[in-house]
């Protein structure tokens, strides 16, 4: 069987963390004081955090409906519905727009959205002359209130690593070709400052409510990795 | 901390896999895990970039391996046990230590609702004189801290342009160690693909970095 570049880099780097490891644990037991063995905790990651949140719950550390009602949020209330609302708001209201482009955090909060991971919110304009695309190549930094939690991609080596480098070869694989005379604008999330793309409103859409212009405003274009879909894949259009 | 989180610009880690309909969380535990990521953090043992810290302290080959939230339960390890909230014994029983107190959660269900509707801004109201203007010519420093920042590799050196001032906020480095918040202003810095990847990148192309003062100097 053929060895890819790929599986030999892997056992490379799997050799070269097993010496990390070592010196990694050894700082870790001499600033904790304890001896450092995973041998009674199970290796299932369900098993390992149910173990974990019975210690935490029996500890008093954490309240077990606030978790409950942590999670019920960002599964049913929290999302990019938020933010499609943000953008359909901004084209059809110039004056929101106006805003939303100079002080997105009022803008975002006259929709009744903000807080926790969208502190500090700004809105980048799509144009054609310019498409932006957001990244955070260090960790993970997403505007949580407008769009909820990252998709697995957004937190993954491939998109982190390439962005930046490659956004064109990224945006390719979204299935969106960039034209030369575009600038492609990337945003890397290194602070606090959370970003929100606006995207072009599609043509052909002049007669559309709000609604149904929110309808076509996708998680990915508000990311900048897609467009806003055309009228006529808009559930509501 | 030159680690393997500083991604931007490695290559080889293969496609961006775009997952249809995906759910918020794939299985019941990464769920368990968000929430107990905040619900601990509301003790104020440490903060986010104390956090973020401990998910690069990971050794590296492991940080490639594990899933998200698998990073999110190693480091919640590790800043609870380096912040006396749990005890090695006690994660690896799954019990409270003999005689330990039970103590009173921080947040209850409002509470944790409150706290995120309310976030934890990092902008600070303080009078900090900015050391740059927007449209000046700046280099990132070329720095090398074994601690934690968010100034990534790629931009060290390289010669880019102020093009907003966001204001005042907490210094990640800092902060990350428990060594003060030592607010100052934050840019956004523009800077053209090619200054960053040479004659490979389009010409039209940029990226824009969000930077502390600490990281630049004038150009």
């Amino acid at each position: 069987m053929k060895t890819t570049r790929r599986d030999f880099l892997t056992t490379a780097a799997t050799a070269a963390g097993a010496a990390a490891t070592g010196n990694m644990a050894h700082a870790q037991d001499h600033e904790s004081g304890h001896s450092h063995s995973h041998q009674v905790v199970p290796s299932d990651p369900a098993l390992r955090v149910k173990s974990l949140e019975s210690l935490l719950v029996e500890k008093g550390l954490v309240d077990r409906p606030a978790l409950d009602a942590l999670i019920d949020m960002y599964e049913h209330k929290v999302g990019p519905r938020n933010g499609a609302q943000v953008v359909a708001r901004a084209w059809v209201d110039p004056a929101y727009k106006q805003l939303l482009l100079a002080d997105a955090d009022k803008a975002i909060a006259e929709l009744g959205y903000g807080g926790m991971q969208g502190e500090h919110m700004v809105v980048i304009e799509n144009t054609p002359a310019v498409h932006n695309m957001v990244v955070c190549t260090l960790c993970s930094c997403y505007p949580w209130p407008v769009l909820g939690l990252p998709p697995v991609w957004y937190k993954s080596a491939p998109y982190r690593s390439r962005s930046v480098i490659d956004p064109r070869g990224v945006l390719r694989e979204f299935g969106l070709e960039v034209s030369e005379d575009v600038e492609v604008r990337v945003w890397d999330s290194t602070s606090e400052v959370r970003y929100l793309v606006l995207p072009e409103r599609p043509s052909g859409t002049e007669g559309l409510s709000e609604a149904a212009l929110a309808a076509l405003v996708t998680r990915d274009s508000m990311i900048g990795v897609a467009k806003a879909l055309p009228r006529r894949e808009g559930g509501a259009a | 901390m030159n680690g393997v989180h500083d991604m931007g610009g490695m290559q080889d880690m293969g496609p961006v896999q775009n997952e249809k309909n995906e759910p918020m969380f794939h299985h019941p535990w990464e769920g368990r895990m968000f929430a107990m990521y905040r619900a601990t953090g509301a003790w104020r043992k440490w903060n986010i970039d104390a956090a973020r810290y401990a998910r690069e302290l990971i050794p590296p080959a492991d940080y490639l391996r594990m899933s998200y939230y698998e990073k999110w339960y190693e480091s919640l390890l590790s800043l609870m046990i380096a912040r006396s909230l749990v005890t090695r014994a006690e994660i690896d029983s799954g019990r409270p230590a003999h005689g330990s107190r039970k103590l009173t959660p921080p947040l209850t269900t409002k509470e944790m609702l409150d706290s995120v509707a309310k976030g934890a801004p990092a902008r600070r109201d303080v009078p900090v004189p900015p050391r740059f203007q927007a449209g000046q010519r700046i280099r990132a420093r070329n720095i090398n801290p074994v601690g934690h920042t968010r100034l990534p590799r790629y931009a060290r050196g390289k010669v880019g342009t102020i093009d907003r001032d966001y204001g005042v906020f907490v210094f990640p480095d800092t902060n990350a160690q428990f060594l003060g918040e030592n607010p100052q202003h934050v840019y956004a810095v523009r800077f053209s693909a090619r200054e960053l990847w040479g004659e490979q990148a389009k010409p039209q192309d940029t990226v824009y970095l969000s930077m502390w003062d600490d990281y630049l100097e004038p150009a």
